[in-house]
C-alpha cells in the first residue's frame, strides 16, 4: 500500500505534521475571522467587504463540550475498519478568536479522559485509507500534562 | 386584540398518525388536510391558498409539495407556494398563509406538511458535494444530528450540574402524554430504567432520548378573523408567527456547522439565536412567557427540551431542570411542555412537525386534547430550529 498523506479538504489546514493549523480567512475591512474560510462576501451586516487574508487559528483551545459516536454515521462518512469502534468528538473554544470548533478525537483518547475547559491541542490523524493512501483530517487531542503550560 | 400585525384564526387542524408507514408522503397530506377541512367545516373548492411545507427526500412533487398537495386535493385554481426550512419548514408555510391573509389577497388557507422518511440517521442528500458543509460534516467529522444533541447535553451537565437521570425523566413525563396520543408513533409509557438502560447513541444521550425520522402529515386551516366570525363567534387565534435568523456573529454552535462565528472582532448579541425566536413572537402577540399555559418545544433529545425551556423564556439559564424535577413543565405543572408527547413519542416528520406542534396548541386549547389535557389553557407557544439559521416560534390564543 502507498504511504502518501494527503487532506481530505483542500485548504482548510495546513499539513504541518508537527504544529498544524486551522486555516481559517479574515475580512480586510472588518477583521472578522471565519472558519471554514470565507473567500467572497463577508458575514458582518454591517460590512461589505470582499477581500480576505488566510487566518491560521490557534492551536489550542479550551474544551467546550464532547460527545460520541457509537453507532457509525451514513455515508459519506467513510468507515476506518470493517467493525465500527465508537469514537469521541470534541467542541473547542478558541481563546483569541472566540469561536468554537468542531473536531474529531483521535481513537485512542479514551471518553473518560475528557472533561468540559481542559486545554486540547490540534493534531494530524487519519480519517480513512484508501488505495492511495492516507486521508487526513484535524483532530483535537487534549494537551497531556506533560505537555501543559 | 394582540400585537401589532394583527391575528388570523385556525379554523381547523387535522393530521395523520407518524410512523414508518412507508408510503408516499402526498397520502399523508391529503389525509392530514382532509382531517383539518372536516374540522374546519369547510368545502376544499373554498380555499384560496395553498402552502406545503417542501420535503427534500421525496424527488421532485416534495419541493413542490404545495402542488403536489393541492393536484391530489383536484386542483381548484387556488394560488399556491411551498416552503423550506429545514426543521421549521411548516412554520415557513404558515407564515406564508398568514401574511397573504393579513395581507388581504386571501381569506382562507390551507397549509399542510407531511414526510416519508428514510430509515435510520439523517444523511446528507447524494452526490459529492465538496462545497456542502452538510455533506462535510459527515466526511470530515461523522457529525451527525445525535453528535450535536449531545454535545448540546453534555454542556449543560458540566455547566449545570445536570445528570443523565434529568434527561431520562424528560423521556419519561412526555411518554406518558405521548401515550394518550393517537397520532403518536409510540403511544407507550417508558419506565425510567428503561430509558437508562437504552444503548448510548452519542454520549450521554442514549437510544430513547434520541427523536427518530418518521412519517406523519399535519394541516391547518387559517382565515382571516372576518371570515371566521362568520362560523364561530370564539376561534382559536395564531397572535404571532416567528421565522427569524440569527444575528451576526451567531455564538449557537448550529447544525451543519463546523464552528461558531467568530465574537472577537465583532460583540455577540445580547440575545443568543435560540433565545431571539420566541422573543420574537413574544413581541408580535404583546404577550409573555408568564402569559402561557403550556409549550410545544423541539426536543430532538430529551436534554435539548431543557434548553428550549429556557429559551422560552420559562426559566433562567440552568434552571430547567429544577423545573423538571418540580413538575412544573408535567402535565398538571405550573406550564407543561411538550403534553402531545413531543417528539420523543413522535419522531420527526420534518414540513409536518412545526405544524403538527400547532395543531396540539389548538387542541388543547379547544379543550378536545383527552388524556393529556392542560385544563383550562388558554394560550401556548410553540419553539423550533431549523438548519441555515430558520427560527420557528408561534403564539397560539384562545377567545
Amino acid at each position: 500500500m502507498a504511504t502518501a498523506r494527503r487532506p481530505a479538504v483542500a485548504g482548510w489546514f495546513t499539513m504541518d505534521e508537527e504544529q498544524p493549523q486551522l486555516l481559517g480567512s479574515r475580512c480586510t475591512a472588518c477583521g472578522a475571522v471565519f472558519f471554514p474560510k470565507q473567500e467572497s462576501f463577508c458575514h458582518n451586516p454591517a460590512c461589505a467587504g470582499g477581500d480576505f487574508e488566510e487566518a491560521p487559528l490557534s492551536r489550542r483551545g479550551r474544551l467546550w463540550s464532547y460527545t460520541t459516536n457509537h453507532y457509525q454515521p451514513p455515508p459519506p462518512y467513510v468507515p476506518r475498519g470493517d467493525a465500527h469502534r465508537p469514537f469521541a468528538i470534541a467542541a473547542v473554544e478558541l481563546e483569541a478568536e472566540k469561536m468554537v470548533v468542531l473536531g474529531q478525537v483521535p481513537e485512542q483518547v479514551k471518553l473518560e479522559s475528557l472533561r468540559t475547559g481542559m486545554e486540547m491541542e490540534l493534531i494530524l490523524d487519519t480519517l480513512f485509507e484508501d488505495d492511495e493512501g492516507e486521508v487526513v483530517v484535524w483532530k483535537w487531542n487534549p494537551v497531556s500534562e506533560a505537555d501543559g503550560r | 386584540m394582540a400585537g401589532a400585525a394583527g391575528e388570523v384564526a385556525v379554523l381547523g387542524v387535522g393530521m395523520h398518525p407518524w410512523g414508518k408507514w412507508g408510503r408516499n408522503f402526498i397520502e399523508y397530506g391529503v389525509h392530514a388536510a382532509r382531517n383539518a377541512l372536516a374540522d374546519a367545516d369547510l368545502d376544499w373548492r373554498e380555499v384560496q391558498f395553498v402552502a406545503g411545507g417542501e420535503t427534500i427526500r421525496n424527488g421532485y412533487p416534495g419541493f413542490v409539495a404545495g402542488a403536489a398537495i393541492a393536484q391530489a386535493l383536484g386542483f381548484n385554481g387556488a394560488q399556491v407556494g411551498s416552503a423550506y426550512g429545514a426543521c421549521a419548514a411548516g412554520t415557513q408555510a404558515i407564515a406564508t398563509a398568514r401574511a397573504h391573509i393579513l395581507a388581504g389577497l386571501c381569506d382562507v388557507a390551507l397549509v399542510v406538511g407531511a414526510d416519508t422518511t428514510p430509515k435510520g440517521f439523517f444523511a446528507p442528500t447524494g452526490g459529492e458535494r465538496q462545497q456542502d458543509p452538510d455533506w462535510l460534516r459527515f466526511r470530515l467529522l461523522g457529525a451527525t444530528n445525535p453528535v450535536y444533541f449531545g454535545l448540546y447535553a453534555r454542556r449543560r451537565m458540566d455547566l449545570y450540574g445536570d445528570t443523565e437521570e434529568d434527561f431520562a425523566r424528560i423521556k419519561v413525563k412526555n411518554s406518558q402524554c405521548g401515550a394518550q396520543n393517537p397520532n403518536a408513533r409510540y403511544p407507550k409509557a417508558f419506565g425510567l430504567d428503561e430509558v437508562l438502560a437504552s444503548p448510548v447513541v452519542s454520549d450521554p444521550l442514549r437510544l430513547l432520548q434520541i427523536c427518530a425520522t418518521s412519517d406523519g402529515g399535519a394541516a391547518l386551516v387559517l382565515s382571516s378573523m372576518e371570515f371566521a366570525r362568520r362560523r364561530t363567534a370564539k376561534p382559536v387565534t395564531l397572535a404571532a408567527v416567528s421565522t427569524v435568523t440569527p444575528q451576526f456573529p451567531n455564538t449557537h454552535l448550529e447544525m451543519p456547522n463546523f464552528a461558531t462565528d467568530s465574537a472577537a472582532a465583532q460583540r455577540a448579541p445580547a440575545l443568543s439565536f435560540r433565545d431571539s425566536i420566541a422573543r420574537s413572537a413574544y413581541e408580535q402577540a404583546g404577550l409573555g412567557p408568564e402569559d402561557m399555559d403550556l409549550a410545544e418545544v423541539y426536543d430532538l433529545s430529551s436534554a435539548m427540551e431543557l434548553d428550549w425551556c429556557e429559551a422560552i423564556g420559562l426559566c433562567e439559564p440552568g434552571e430547567a431542570a429544577r423545573l423538571l424535577r418540580d413538575g412544573d413543565i408535567s402535565l398538571g405543572g405550573r406550564i407543561p411542555v411538550n403534553p402531545s408527547g413531543g417528539l420523543g413519542a413522535f419522531g420527526e416528520a420534518i414540513p409536518a412537525q412545526a405544524i403538527a406542534q400547532v395543531c396540539e396548541l389548538v387542541w388543547q386549547l379547544r379543550g378536545e386534547a383527552r388524556g393529556r389535557q392542560v385544563e383550562g389553557a388558554r394560550s401556548g407557544v410553540t419553539a423550533n430550529l431549523g438548519l441555515f439559521g430558520h427560527g420557528s416560534s408561534v403564539v397560539v390564543r384562545a377567545h
